[in-house]
């Protein structure tokens, strides 16, 4: 199969690699992850046997990377190639998509059904009347039986207006930092592009810093805990998970950004970069629904 | 190639059917759904058959194309192929016309029926019936009338792993319970169907109820037996309920209303006099403590 | 870069056409054949595991009283079957056959990122190997049934988050699997083969594609709040904390309905490819199959609520999902019509591939019809969670899903191995599982009509006989699927060479302009606009 001698790449072919050891590590390093969690939860070790996984994933990460951004420097992807990536990015973020899309339907379920519901509304009458008599179904709530929060089972919720606003701000601000940067790369003004990719990655960890803080601030002072009834699950079920990709997507930028340091991409050919971009704008989207449908409405 | 194998069922149906006599029940109740003794499970069936014969009518079409292609243009029989029929808008119009007017014609009568089972209007009588792990507690709201209907002794004695017993000379094996519930005919029964610790489901074929038994909320079925039809109706519970799903029946013994209402008397009298404390039996307290959980 | 040192040795006798050798050639896999071959080797594997399962299911259910196993393993086994035909067979063999012909048939040289590709099987063994440990665990394995509704789930012992774990494997596998098969087909194409062009198998697989990509992620995080109610005290599916049971099992079905025709609209392909080859004649209405398809999986993901009628849903809900689940008969309809007609006038004749098509299309559509007689709420509130629903069920995935599967191998394995099967042993094979199939399934629709329900390791007296009956069809299906591998392996150990490309005269496509057995890369240089017109005869 012709393709690709590092040196004298022949861009009419379509690269085949041969031989990864790659995906049978990263499938095992999963494995060993899922084995952690498993030993974990069921008591059989401690939190420490989420390590080897954890290592595993980040040996895998890196030596997978390592290779591909190898070959691409090398000039042995064409564009074909590179159409291949970046439909594959696309389609997994659509995948990400969809992710969230069960928490934000479970979102929409308690609040306009199971909440009405057990508050006696709509077809269910019976329900509140036979069991759950005192209970007026009205959003934010932790149920009927008032689960979780503070001992005398109250909480709080954060206003929208406050931190989050600031956070909105924050990630919205970024957005536009990072398309800045895409437009310096297209311009090859590496200056600004490292600058504003700083910035992004920046403002990115700001924002995780942030929700760290306001998660603290809920379970210490509001008593809105994940246990927290149904209010509390949605809650931290989707800015846990949101939060968890924009960490994920801030790591991203700042290794985007060493590599950008060491001189990679081009104005024409720099599918790296526009993945990241996509990601974060991802994030950054759900966080707009997150903010108007769990913090504002 | 069809015939083949479908003669191969018919074959093993018959040799099958030729034991069937050996079984209180007739043939007929063992290959196709009950009619029941009330209005809607009638109304139910009718249903069935309906869509039951469209399809057997649209079966016969549409096999009957198939297998006359399959017989008559066999290579072996020296058939040239046509080539050149490749597509027709127009027959692709026309068998999506009619399968949609055929949809419509069984979506009416099933929207109407359907209307007609959510009525839980006008109800005389309510009861609470409650699935737990594993059995059933029904409770006569504001009739002071509350118990625990469970599996036969009998059976739960059979049913044990490699028993020894055989089910055959069990009466009603699986399909018995130590307090059936009891219900009038002719009189508008409302069900308040819950769960207490898993989702279980309220099934009396019979009276084309079913509604799943779910935790923490209420769901409403009725049931309006014939006036002229008293007897023993046997169901099961319908959702996967964890290790004895398969063990908790339902019964219902239906009588006239002036029977019904002399035992719901004395019932209530027995159970008025009983309520002293030590009497209610351990387990009976623990589940219906788990049984509703907001009583208190 | 020891990679490229490797890659370079690679190359250099891939010019020669040498295959890798050793354990390395499967472990590192990037080839499209290689990952294939492993797929389906797997599938079948596990389509024994979960097979044997049922064997115990059917032989529990012999005759009344509990002879076998207790109560809690028997809800087990039910479990853990249907987990591994649905996520370790029917899918993995659907994977595995895309990765076989879809850059065949598309003028690809490989799948479009092939070291996704290996990691997407290689998620699966690790997987399943975690589900099947379950079985040691204390507690026991899953007993909930493979649908995991909540609270019942929730009482699983160790076994609970191994499932649930072992289920986030399984949707990255099927994720990155599917992202794998869009890429293919949307970038890989040879120039000239246009959308149109496209034989059935590649776009049926697109859609599905297409759904995997939407619903899988859905299902991962239906279970991951199985997990949080479990461990850390949310309550997404407790009344007490202002969440439902039912909440679950909307999300679920979301997934769960899509899911079915994720089984089933490949084998639409199949079939597609196999009927007209058979048949000597073109496809009839190739472009209203591919409407249709497209139709189906549109409408697959507002009927998900057809699975639950007796929930207790508003009115309103009720009749928009009966309506709506009513509806697709039609596209499918249009299928079953399309086909119908591609026999007619044709030139027939009956090589295995063409009987297992043919099976399929008489015993689909009977599956189809109690399909739609389950839509109509008022009955299926008489047949919900009876064995009516088994029967249903079964009658679509086996000689549905499975029969496609194997009529599939069998119309492809020449070209893969350049050999020919023994076809009287394979014609064996299909006419003792068509008819073991229907007694095995047939009599189950009586027992559900009659009142059985489904999931119980023990029934009243009276449903003892179709019991009977239904347990010696399973056992006999059961042991004729011994004949399937072992035709495989003989074919592949010594089978007849096949001269020329072509096994089947009729057979039109990519895959047949390749020699057989075909090369280990598939079109290193794109064919020609001639060969693909040729391909696609209509
Ligand atoms: C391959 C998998 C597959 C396929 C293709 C289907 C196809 C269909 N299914 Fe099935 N189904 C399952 C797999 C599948 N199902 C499974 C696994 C379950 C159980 C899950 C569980 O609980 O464990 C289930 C359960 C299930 C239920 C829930 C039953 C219950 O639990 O109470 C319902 C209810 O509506 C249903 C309906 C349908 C319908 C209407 C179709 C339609 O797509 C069928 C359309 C086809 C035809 C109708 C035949 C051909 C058409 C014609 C010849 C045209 C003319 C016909 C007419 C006009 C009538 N299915
Ligand atoms: C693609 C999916 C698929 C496939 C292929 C099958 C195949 C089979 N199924 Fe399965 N089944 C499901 C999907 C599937 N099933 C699902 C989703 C459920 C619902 C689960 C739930 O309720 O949660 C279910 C439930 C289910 C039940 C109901 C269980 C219950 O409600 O308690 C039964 C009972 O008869 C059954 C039987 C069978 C049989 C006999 C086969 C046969 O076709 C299997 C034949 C194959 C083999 C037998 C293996 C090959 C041979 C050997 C291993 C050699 C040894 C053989 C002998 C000793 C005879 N299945
Ligand atoms: Cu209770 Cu099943
Ligand atoms: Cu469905």
């Amino acid at each position: 199969m012709a393709n690709a001698h590092a040196h004298a790449p022949d861009s009419s072919r379509y690269y085949i690699p041969h031989h990864s050891p790659w995906p049978i590590i990263g499938s095992f390093a999963l494995f060993t992850v899922m084995m952690g969690a498993i030993a974990y939860l069921n008591d059989w070790a401690s939190g420490w046997s989420f390590l080897p996984g954890a290592l595993l994933v980040f040996i895998m990460f890196f030596g997978w990377f390592h290779v591909v951004i190898g070959e691409n420097q090398h000039g042995i992807y064409n564009t074909q190639v590179d159409r291949s990536f970046r439909m594959g990015m696309m389609w997994f973020i659509f995948s990400e998509v969809m992710f969230f899309a069960a928490f934000f339907g479970a979102l929409f379920y308690a609040r306009t059904l199971s909440v009405p519901w057990l508050g006696g509304q709509g077809v269910k009458v019976f329900t509140n009347f036979v069991l759950w008599p005192s209970f007026e179904g009205t959003w934010p709530t932790n149920g009927p039986a008032h689960v979780g929060g503070r001992p005398d089972s109250s909480f709080n919720v954060i206003p929208a207006f406050s931190l989050p606003a600031i956070n909105t701000a924050i990630l919205l601000t970024s957005g536009v930092t990072i398309t800045i940067a895409h437009h310096a790369l297209r311009a090859g003004h590496r200056g600004t592009l490292a600058l504003f990719l700083a910035l992004t990655f920046i403002l990115g960890f700001t924002f995780v810093g942030l929700q760290a803080h306001e998660y603290g601030e809920a379970y210490r002072e509001l008593g809105l805990r994940l246990s927290t009834g149904i209010y509390g699950s949605t809650f931290f079920m989707l800015t846990g998970f949101h939060g968890l990709h924009v960490t994920i997507g801030a790591i991203m930028l700042l290794i985007i950004w060493l590599r950008v340091l060491r001189g990679h991409f081009t104005p024409q050919r720099h599918f790296a970069f526009e993945a990241v971009a996509w990601y974060w704008h991802f994030v950054d989207v759900v966080w707009l629904g997150l903010f108007i449908f769990v913090y504002w409405l | 190639m069809m015939t083949r194998s479908n003669r191969a069922v018919a074959l093993l149906a018959i040799a099958a059917a030729a034991a069937l006599p050996a079984h209180a029940e007739s043939g007929w109740s063992l290959l196709n759904m009950t009619q029941g003794v009330t209005d809607i499970s009638r109304k139910i069936y009718d249903l069935h058959m309906l869509i039951f014969w469209v399809c057997v009518a649209i079966a016969v079409v549409v096999f009957g194309a198939m297998l006359y292609s399959i017989v008559t243009f066999r290579k072996s029989q020296g058939a040239v192929a046509d080539t050149t029929i490749v597509h027709n808008t127009r027959v692709e119009i026309v068998w999506t016309a009619i399968p949609v007017v055929i949809l419509i014609a069984m979506a009416v009568p099933a929207a109407r029926t359907l209307v007609e089972i959510e009525d839980t209007t006008r109800t005389e009588l309510t009861i609470k019936v409650t699935g737990f792990q594993w059995g059933w507690n029904y409770d006569y709201l504001d009739r002071g009338v509350s118990f625990f209907s469970r599996l036969d002794p009998e059976s739960d004695h059979a049913r044990e792993l490699a028993s020894g017993i055989d089910p055959n000379t069990i009466p009603h094996y699986l399909l018995n319970v130590d307090h059936p519930l009891v219900v009038p005919v002719g009189t508008k029964v409302r069900l308040l169907i819950t769960g207490a610790d898993v989702i279980h489901s309220w099934w009396v074929p019979a009276f084309g109820v079913k509604k799943d038994a779910i935790p923490g909320f209420v769901n409403e079925a009725w049931f309006n037996i014939d006036a002229d039809k008293p007897g023993l109706y046997r169901g099961q519970c319908a959702e996967l309920c964890g290790r004895d799903h398969g063990f908790m029946p339902i019964v219902v013994d239906a009588r006239s209303k002036q029977e019904f209402e002399a035992w719901l008397k004395d019932k209530a009298a027995e159970q008025k006099q009983a309520a002293t404390p030590e009497s209610a039996p351990a387990p009976t307290a623990s589940s219906t403590t788990t049984a509703a959980p907001s009583k208190s | 870069m020891a990679e490229h040192h490797q890659a370079h040795a690679a190359e250099h006798d891939e010019h020669h056409d040498h295959k890798p050798h050793g354990w390395r050639r499967w472990v590192y896999a990037t080839n499209h054949k290689d990952i294939g071959t492993m797929y389906l080797i797997f599938a079948c594997t596990m389509f024994f595991i979960g097979g044997a399962m049922a064997m115990v299911i059917r032989a529990e259910l012999f005759k009344p009283g509990m002879q076998l196993v207790d109560p809690q393993l028997f809800n087990s086994m039910t479990t853990m079957h249907a987990l591994l035909m649905i996520f370790g067979a029917v899918m993995p063999a659907w994977t595995g056959l895309a990765n076989w012909m879809i850059p065949m048939q598309v003028g690809a040289p490989d799948m479009a990122l092939p070291r996704l590709n290996n990691f997407s099987f290689w998620i699966l063994p690790f997987a399943f190997s975690i589900l099947l440990a379950t079985l040691f665990v204390p507690g026991g394995a899953p007993a909930g049934g493979w649908t995991m509704y909540p609270p019942l789930m929730l009482q699983n012992g160790a076994c609970f988050p191994m499932v649930i774990f072992a289920i986030h494997l399984m949707g990255a596998s099927s994720i990155l699997g599917a992202i794998n098969v869009v890429v293919t087909i949307m970038n890989m194409r040879a120039p000239g083969m246009t959308l149109l062009r496209m034989p059935l198998f590649v776009w049926s697989w697109l859609i599905t594609a297409y759904l995997l990509i939407a619903v899988m992620p859905v299902l991962a995080g239906a279970v991951t709040m199985l997990l949080t109610d479990h461990f850390f005290g949310t309550t997404f599916f407790t009344a007490a904390g202002g969440g439902d049971p039912v909440m679950f099992q909307h999300i679920f079905w979301f997934f769960g309905h899509p899911e079915v025709y994720i089984l089933i609209l490949p084998a639409f392909g199949i079939v597609s490819e196999i009927i007209p080859t058979f048949s000597r004649k073109p496809l009839f209405g190739y472009e209203a199959m591919v409407y249709a398809t497209a139709s189906i999986a549109f409408l697959s993901f507002i009927v998900w609520a057809h699975h639950m009628f007796t929930v207790g849903m508003p009115l309103a809900a009720q009749l928009f999902f009966m309506l709506s689940t009513m509806l697709i008969a039609i596209p499918t309809g249009v299928k079953v019509f399309n086909w119908t007609t591609t026999l007619w006038k044709g030139s027939l004749s009956f090589e295995p591939p063409m009987l297992f098509a043919l099976a399929f299309l008489f015993l689909f559509t009977i599956g189809g019809f109690s399909g739609l007689m389950l839509a109509i709420v008022p009955a299926d509130y008489q047949y919900q969670d009876t064995y009516f629903v088994v029967a249903h069920f079964h009658y679509v995935l086996v000689p549905g899903a499975i029969f496609a599967i194997m009529g599939g191998v069998y119309y492809w394995l020449p070209k893969w191995v350049g050999n020919m099967y023994d076809q009287g042993l394979a014609k064996w094979h299909f006419w003792l599982s068509t008819i073991f199939v229907n007694v095995l399934f047939f009599p189950q629709h009586f027992l559900g009509l009659a009142g059985m329900p489904r999931r119980i390791p023990d029934y009243a007296v009276q449903f003892t006989d179709w019991n009977m009956v239904s347990s010696i069809g399973g056992f006999g299906f059961g042991l004729s699927q011994l004949l399937f591998p072992y035709i495989i392996i003989q074919c592949v150990k010594s089978g007849q060479k096949v001269l020329g490309n072509k096994p089947w005269e009729g057979a039109h496509g990519l895959e047949w302009e390749l020699p057989s057995p075909a090369p280990y890369h598939s079109w290193e240089t794109p064919p020609s606009d001639a060969l693909i017109a040729k391909g696609a005869a209509h």
